[in-house]
Order: C-alpha cells, then structure tokens, then sequence
C-alpha cells in the first residue's frame, strides 16, 4: 500500500494519508475496520424488558462490528463503484446474454401486493400472485412450444436439476429405469454434466471438435456405443443453439434416432435469446428446456442472482414436472396440492419459485409483447454476426458462421506472438470493457465467446470492434510485455487467484 | 420497441457487411417447421403505462401484509427494511452487474460476498460460509449432500421438527441418488441409527421451539454423524447462543434486508467448519493481492466447481443469490452488534405480549412454552386450524398464520407488530372459537 505523508504549512504535524484514494478510484477498507460508533445504523423502539421465555440463555456477544448510517451508505458506495456493470458499458459475455435490464421490472416488483405477501397465505388472498404466473406459464409455453410449465427452479442450473428429474421420473414411471447414461457434448456448459450426474446418471461425451456441431455420425457412435439400439440412453443435453453460437444443423435427425431409442432430449436454454418470439425448440424436437428469465426475460442479473430457471416440457413429460404448479380452474387459481399429482418428481425448492423474478419477466414480456420479442431475437443475431465480419480477420474463427446470437473466436493468431486470451480479455478491461467469455468452450483453445445482445447499437459495436482490433493490431506487433500488464487503469491489477486458493481466506477474524 | 437502439439504416448497412440480403438468411440453418408463422399467438408491445395499470391490478387482488393484520411466519418472516438498503441495492452498478468472473472490475461484488461470509460466520458462530446457496430449502439439501460425500454414508436423520418443505426438497434430491435415504426421530436421539451421515436439528424447530445442541452433538460424535443444524429464522441468533457445536448450519436468512415476495427470491446461506471448505456448495469468495500487492478479492476453490470438474462437481449450482446477500449485508452493517440483539430482544417482547393476549382466549393452549417470534397456538378440540385460518382471512382480511396441522396454527410476531395488531386478532379469534 502507498503511503506518503502530506506537509501543512501552518503545523509541523505530519498527517498519513494511508490509502490510495486518488480522483474518484475510492480505496475501501473492510466494513469491519470502520471505526466503531457508539450506537448502530438504526433506531430502534425501545425494549420494556421482558423476561426471556426461549428456555435457552440470551447470547451475549456476537462479536459483530457497529457504525452509523452514513459511513453504511458510503462504504457500498464506493463499493459500487469499483464494479463494471451493463448500465455503464458494454458486456459482451458470451451465454450470459447481458442485456439492457428495464427500470419498469423493478418499479413493479416492488408494488406491495407482490412484495409484501407470503408464499404460505389462503390462496384466495392471493389470486393476483396466482395470475402473474399462471399468466408467465402460457408466455412461456406458447413461447417454447412446450405447454407444461414450471416455474420453481431457482436458476438455470437448478432447472436443469428439474429436467433431468423430470426425465429420470418419467423412466421410471414407463418401466425404464434401467435407462442411466446421458448423452452430453464435450461443448456443453459444466452444469449440464454435473446436473445428470447429481440425478445418478453416466455421462457420455459426444465429441464436437470438428465441427463445432454434433454431427449424426458422432451421435450414432455415441448412442450405439454400446452395440445395443440406445437400450441404456435416458437423453441428451444439448444447447441449442450451442455453446459455439451455432445452430444444430442436424438436429432433427439426431433428434429422431434419440426418440427412437427412447431417449428426451433435454435443451440447455442459455441461449435462447437467439430463438425466442421467431423459433419454437418444441417444433425442432425439444422434449424439455430450462428458461433463464434473467438472460432472456431481463431480470438482473445481480452480480450473480437471484437468477430464476423454469422448465418447459412436452405434453408427454406434463405428469413428471416438479411440484407445485399454478392451476386455473373456472376463475380461480390455485396452486396444485401436496402429493396431488403423484408421478411429479417433486419439491424442488421452498415454495414456488422466485416469484419476484416471474413479476419482472412478466412485466419485461408485455413490454415487447409478440412482435418485439421477434425483433429481440433477429437484432441479437444481427449483431453478432456483423461482430464475426467485422472480426473475422483479425482473429481466428474456429468455425465458420452464419452464428447465431453470438460469435465464437480464438487466440490461435495472437498466440504466435505471446499474446493469450487472458491477455485480450484483461486488454479490454483497460479501455473500459466488459471481457467476452474466455476459454469456454472448451472445444477450442483459448475461446473468446462474443454475445452483443439486441440492446446495443451499431455504434456501440463499432467501438468494440475498433478495441478489439487495436488489440490485435499490438498482439501483431510484439508488444506482448504492454499486454501482461494489463489492466493498469482498472480500480486493481490482475489479482493472485493461485494465493486465494492455496491459502484460502474467506472472512474477515477480529485480530 | 423502447428496448431496441438499432435503427433501420444501422440495420441495412450491418446486412451489407455481414454479405446477406435479409436476416432470415442468417438462420438458414434452423428446420423450416420450428419458424413461428407470423408472430406468436401474444399480444403486442405496450408502453409502461399499459403494464402498470395491469399489474396494479393484479397486484391489488392480493393482501399484503401493511394491513397491520398479519402473523403468518412458518419460515419466511415479515420484518422492516431500512431505506438505504433497496437504495443500495438497486444501484445500476450492483443491480446490473454479472458474476464476478473478472475480478479486476468487480471488486464492489467481491468484497460484499467477502463480507457477508463474515457476517454470516460470525452470527452462526462457524468457521467459514459460502457466498449464498438459493434459499433455505435448498441449503439444507446441500447441507445432507455434504454430509454424505463426507462421512461416505447415504442416510439422514431428520432430528427434530424440521420445516415440511425442507425436508421435501431433502427427499426429492435423495430420490435421484441411488441408494439414499432418510427418516425422522421425533427429538429422540437414542433413536439415530448406524450408518447415518448427518443429524439435522432445526431451531427455533418448525413449531417455534428454541433447541440446545449439547445433547446431539454428544450423540452425533458416538454414532459418527455429523450435526447439521437448520436456521428457518436468522433473526433468532441475536438471542438465542450460536449453533458452534454444528458441523455445518444452513438455511435461510430472508429475514434480514430481503422481502417475502411470495417465496422468493430468498437467501439461503451455508456455514461450516473450515476443514470441510472443500466439500462445501456453491460460490466461495477469498482474499488475495493484486500486482501491486494491493488486497483483493476473487471467487476461489473453483477446481469444487461444475465449470472445472464438470460431472465431478460438488454441486451444479452456478448462480447464487448475490443481490440477495447485498440486501442481507448492508442491512447487518445497519443494524450492528447492538441493533442486531435489539431486533431480535424486540421480536421476542411482541411474541410474549402476542402469546399473553392469545392464551387469554378460553380454550387455546400452547404447544410449546418456550419460543422466540413464533408460537404454536392449539385450538379447542372440534375446531379447524385451516378453516379458522381460511375464515379469518376472507371475512376479515386477517392473515393469522399457518394451519400446522387440525388443531395448531403457527402464529408470529416481529418488530413490525402492533399492539393494535395483537388486539385485532386477539378479539377476532376469539369471536371465531366462542
């Protein structure tokens, strides 16, 4: 830490300026190491002592720190400002689909009516509530072609959780149990693989180097691998479009012969923003999808949640879902009972689901209604393909487009001068960009996965596109040291991951 | 179309460059038959006005709890937010911002994180904490997972009480394992059998009953179990003493800084001792330096991680509740050693003055005599918990808690609670029962 000390002219004090505060690059200390105040950042009423009937003794200290309301405020604001967000720049991260987030979302969540109630009232005090998602459920299946839908799931991976139970449930119901191995891409997001095995499931790899895609011939070998008919294949996991940008050009082939063996096909749904108001997965053979209402549907992504995953399925896996779904029967809406449909997988999560992310979905739908949502999905391919030609010189393209809705490159050319992936991305930090996905997928080394989204302009590309071809432009030549330096303008250097790691430091401990 | 900067020219000239005509020509891949035909069977766009005017009426269907009428608790709870924290909150920077991913312009995500684990060990009196895990029901699925990679047994023990839908949720992520099971011993720990991997012990239990942990741990060490201990109402540990004799403690901490919001979305937090961390669920953040030797934070321990270890993984979970921990973070910065046992000291006198009042009632009896913010009231014998609950609210608009079973209703106070509140119900309830 710098430290210099400052001379005033009318003392001979010295006075430490101990942090590196400069501008407005705010050095924050821990919340803990503010100095204690005598009473804390709130008021509240007055106690009249009552004697403690818990039958345990009443703690006595916690040991938690105290300061007012002002030095609070301030300390996470100048958190905030050491972190890059889609409302100050562009955030090209590829399948994350970090798109404008609308003001409107959260003005109505946080109406009372939906703030303010609990998910255990009489439903007939929260009919409202019930419609918000009876209504988010016929979007989505109308959306998806898919008419059975839940809404519990948490987030993606939890609703991959969901589909892979509802998968696992319906073998089962049908006399298939024996049915253990799942077929997943070696370009597959981690959770998909992770998901099956958490359901008790063998993971198959279908290679994809190649090609980017899965091709009939890899799936043949993948499913018969065996030198059965797929006697033991419970599905695949397969994004579509892939975790390449690419659409699955031999999807209904390969779709045919997984039915034929018995096997659903599970969509991963991250990238759905490619397809969503122009392209129903329930009409290319999809049997069930997660939704990422906060990729697609714009709802926060918060620094990491509370996301919100709902899955959408054929009417042949409807009985299988998690429980509780949101039933209408005359004008009333209900929520379906414990145990009332016996062949559901389940409870998934407490309650139904995060409701105040279906609100803001809700709300973001209507907003674009049927022919904005098109429009959503035809700009966002748009512009990652004018992201590919305007790149496609400058850095390797692994696998030739059109993409979808984002575009996938590789350090292979920067890489003949020293320069990495990590490098670009840590590049476009230090002029004010959000990096790209770096080294996913895996197919490919050293991926830089590019997704614009619809909500940014033509200029905002250009601007990335001129970054990105500077950087280039140094890679090419030699000025590899400039690059490992990178970033020196950011609020701090590149941090020692290896350090966090090995000697892990997860909290703050009174010294 | 107020969400789409492209304009038409923008549109043509990026055609142009990209070498194609029209932009169906850009999904020639797709199969013809997955094209919607026209647009989907939906409405169109509509301004905010529009929506507004709709969701408020959706909205107004429901009873919120600012009617001063409500009591209902049974594991998410109605407590008062300080301003600044939804100003906090919904700071475009932490509101609009990914998972951490590059820490070098997401110090403000990390040190947050890094700061809610601290809280979050610090009030459970553990070890370490993970950086949030989906809600309460899904950490205490976690939790018994843990536990079985741990101890590599494949059963639980549901100790005490537990919430119904935690121990569903439990269930259904054992259903998926083969081999996996779980039963319940009704608070009696001779009953814990061999082979059990974890004991889980809720307090306040699910009937609002505080629990020591002296006993179980006893237990838990003879029969080589872990103890995991579930928290449905975080507010209690400025009260009750902290669950240091749990292996791990998990549940949900909605109740500092987050709302109800109909179930979710919620906290769940995950705590243990620190020689388990690389067992441990979900998001972990760490303290390091930077280039310049400058302390930073970074998410750590990935190699645990689904993105790493693919399907060796110790979880799939990806997303956790971040904006969710920030609420929980600014409000215990607020709310401080002093703030944080005045609130739940505070909790407790409305319970008493509530339990006071309601045992006034002929014929109504206490499950238990001993709870923090929520009681266990029993009706007199012939009437029905749930029909009492369903008439209450649809002739009164009173929410008075959750119907247990035939006879009990859990019903809650907390800081928000009125004496009016209390008289109101205290008088309907007794009109109902006479």
């Amino acid at each position: 830490m710098n430290s210099f000390a400052l001379n005033d002219n009318d003392t001979t004090d010295t006075m430490d300026i101990n942090d590196d505060t400069r501008g407005l690059n705010y050095d924050e200390n821990l919340l803990f190491e503010k100095e204690r105040t005598d009473t804390p950042g709130v008021d509240l009423p007055t106690l009249k002592g009552t004697s403690s009937r818990t039958g345990q003794p009443t703690r006595k200290n916690i040991g938690l720190h105290q300061v007012s309301e002002p030095q609070v405020v301030r300390h996470f604001v100048r958190l905030s400002t050491k972190n890059y967000s889609i409302d100050s720049g562009f955030f090209p991260l590829g399948s994350c689909t970090m798109k404008h987030n609308p003001r409107i979302n959260e003005k109505v969540a946080r109406l009372p009516g939906f703030a303010h109630i609990h998910p255990m009232q009489p439903e007939s005090t929260v009919q409202g509530a019930l419609a918000v998602m009876h209504d988010l459920q016929n979007w989505l299946a109308e959306l998806t072609n898919l008419p059975g839908v839940c809404l519990t799931p948490a987030a993606g991976a939890h609703g991959e959780l969901a589909g892979v139970m509802t998968i696992r449930r319906a073998h089962e119901s049908q006399g298939n149990a024996h049915k253990n191995i799942m077929l997943v891409p070696d370009s597959a997001h981690g959770t998909n693989p992770a998901t099956a095995a958490m359901c008790g499931y063998k993971i198959r790899v279908i290679p994809t180097k190649e090609t980017g895609r899965v091709t009939v011939e890899a799936f043949k070998e993948a499913l018969y691998a065996d030198g059965d008919d797929g006697h033991d294949i419970a599905g695949m996991m397969v994004t579509n479009p892939n975790t390449c940008g690419l659409f699955e050009t031999d999807i209904a082939e390969i779709v045919d012969l997984l039915h034929d063996a018995g096997g659903y096909f599970y969509c991963d749904g991250a990238n759905f923003n490619a397809l969503v108001g122009k392209i129903r997965p329930g009409d290319f053979g999809v049997d069930v999808m997660h939704i990422n209402l906060h990729k697609t549907f714009s709802t926060p992504h918060g620094g990491g949640g509370p996301g919100s995953g709902p899955i959408c399925v054929a009417d042949n896996l409807k009985p299988y879902i998690p429980s509780p779904i949101v039933l209408k029967e005359g004008k009333q809406y209900r929520l379906e009972r414990d145990g009332e449909r016996e062949t559901s997988c389940g409870r998934l999560k407490g309650y139904q689901g995060q409701f105040g992310m279906h609100v803001r979905a809700l709300t973001y739908m209507m907003s674009h209604g049927a022919d904005g949502l098109k429009r959503v999905s035809e700009d966002a391919v748009l512009n990652a393909n004018y992201i590919l030609s305007q790149l496609k010189d400058d850095y390797h393209v692994p696998f030739a487009g059109p993409c979808m809705h984002e575009c996938l490159f590789t350090e292979k050319y920067q890489k003949e001068n020293g320069v990495t992936t990590l490098d670009i991305a840590k590049g476009l930090i230090e002029y004010g960009m959000h990096p790209m996905t770096v080294y996913f997928p895996l197919v490919v080394n050293g991926a830089m996965l590019i997704e614009p989204t619809e909500t940014e302009s033509k200029d905002a590309l250009d601007r990335f596109t001129k970054v990105m071809k500077k950087l280039a432009a140094d890679a090419r030549n030699g000025e590899t040291e400039k690059f490992h330096d990178y970033p020196v303008s950011a609020p701090t250097r590149r941090l020692d991951e290896v350090k966090a790691a090995r000697e892990p430091k997860l909290r703050w401990k009174n010294s | 179309m107020r969400y789409l900067p492209q304009t038409q020219k923008a549109r043509t000239e990026m055609l142009e460059s990209v070498g194609v005509s029209n932009v169906d020509e850009l999904f020639v891949q797709v199969p013809k038959k997955a094209f919607i035909k026209g647009k989907a069977d939906l409405p169109d766009h509509q301004g905010e006005l529009e929506i507004e005017r709709q969701m408020l009426s959706y909205a107004n269907q429901n009873i919120n709890a600012q009617s001063n009428r409500f009591f209902l608790g049974a594991g998410v709870y109605y407590h008062h937010v300080p301003s600044s924290v939804d100003h906090i909150i919904q700071r475009s920077e932490f509101l609009t911002a990914y998972t951490p991913y590059q820490p070098e312009i997401a110090q403000g995500t990390l040190q947050y994180l890094f700061e809610f684990q601290s809280f979050i060990a610090l009030i459970t009196g553990q070890e370490v904490a993970n950086a949030s895990l989906y809600d309460g029901a899904t950490s205490m699925a976690e939790a018994g997972l843990m536990a079985m990679r741990i101890t590599k047994r494949n059963k639980v023990c549901f100790g005490n009480d537990i919430h119904p839908q935690y121990t569903e949720v439990m269930e259904t992520y054992l259903r998926n394992n083969e081999g996996t099971s779980s039963y319940s011993i009704s608070e009696d720990p001779s009953k814990i059998e061999d082979g059990t991997a974890c004991v889980f012990i809720q307090s306040p239990d699910f009937y609002g009953k505080p629990h020591g942990y002296d006993e179980w741990r006893k237990t838990c060490d003879e029969k080589g179990a872990l103890l995991v201990v579930v928290i449905n109402e975080i507010v209690s540990l400025g009260m009750l003493p902290p669950p240091e004799q749990a292996d791990i403690v998990c549940g949900e901490a909605q109740s500092i800084g987050v709302a109800m919001s109909y179930g979710g979305p919620h906290l769940g937090f995950f705590a243990c001792r620190e020689k388990f961390i690389r067992q441990m669920p979900g998001r972990v953040c760490g303290e390091t330096v930077d280039a310049d030797g400058k302390r930073g934070y970074v998410l750590t321990l990935s190699t645990r991680e689904q993105h790493i270890r693919r399907e060796k993984a110790t979880s799939n979970i990806c997303t956790n509740q971040g904006l969710c921990a920030l609420a929980f973070t600014v409000h215990m910065s607020l709310l401080g050693e002093d703030g944080f046992k005045q609130l739940a000291a505070l909790n407790h006198e409305k319970a008493c003055d509530l339990t006071d009042k309601l045992t006034s009632i002929k014929g109504i009896t206490l499950k238990n005599e001993n709870f923090f913010n929520e009681i266990a009231v029993q009706l007199p014998k012939g009437k029905n918990a749930g029909d009492i609950v369903q008439q209450l609210a649809d002739e009164q608009g009173i929410i008075a808690g959750y119907p247990a079973d035939d006879n009990t209703i859990l019903i809650t106070a907390t800081e928000i609670t009125t004496e009016n509140g209390i008289d109101t119900l205290t008088i309907a309830l007794k009109e109902i029962l006479k």
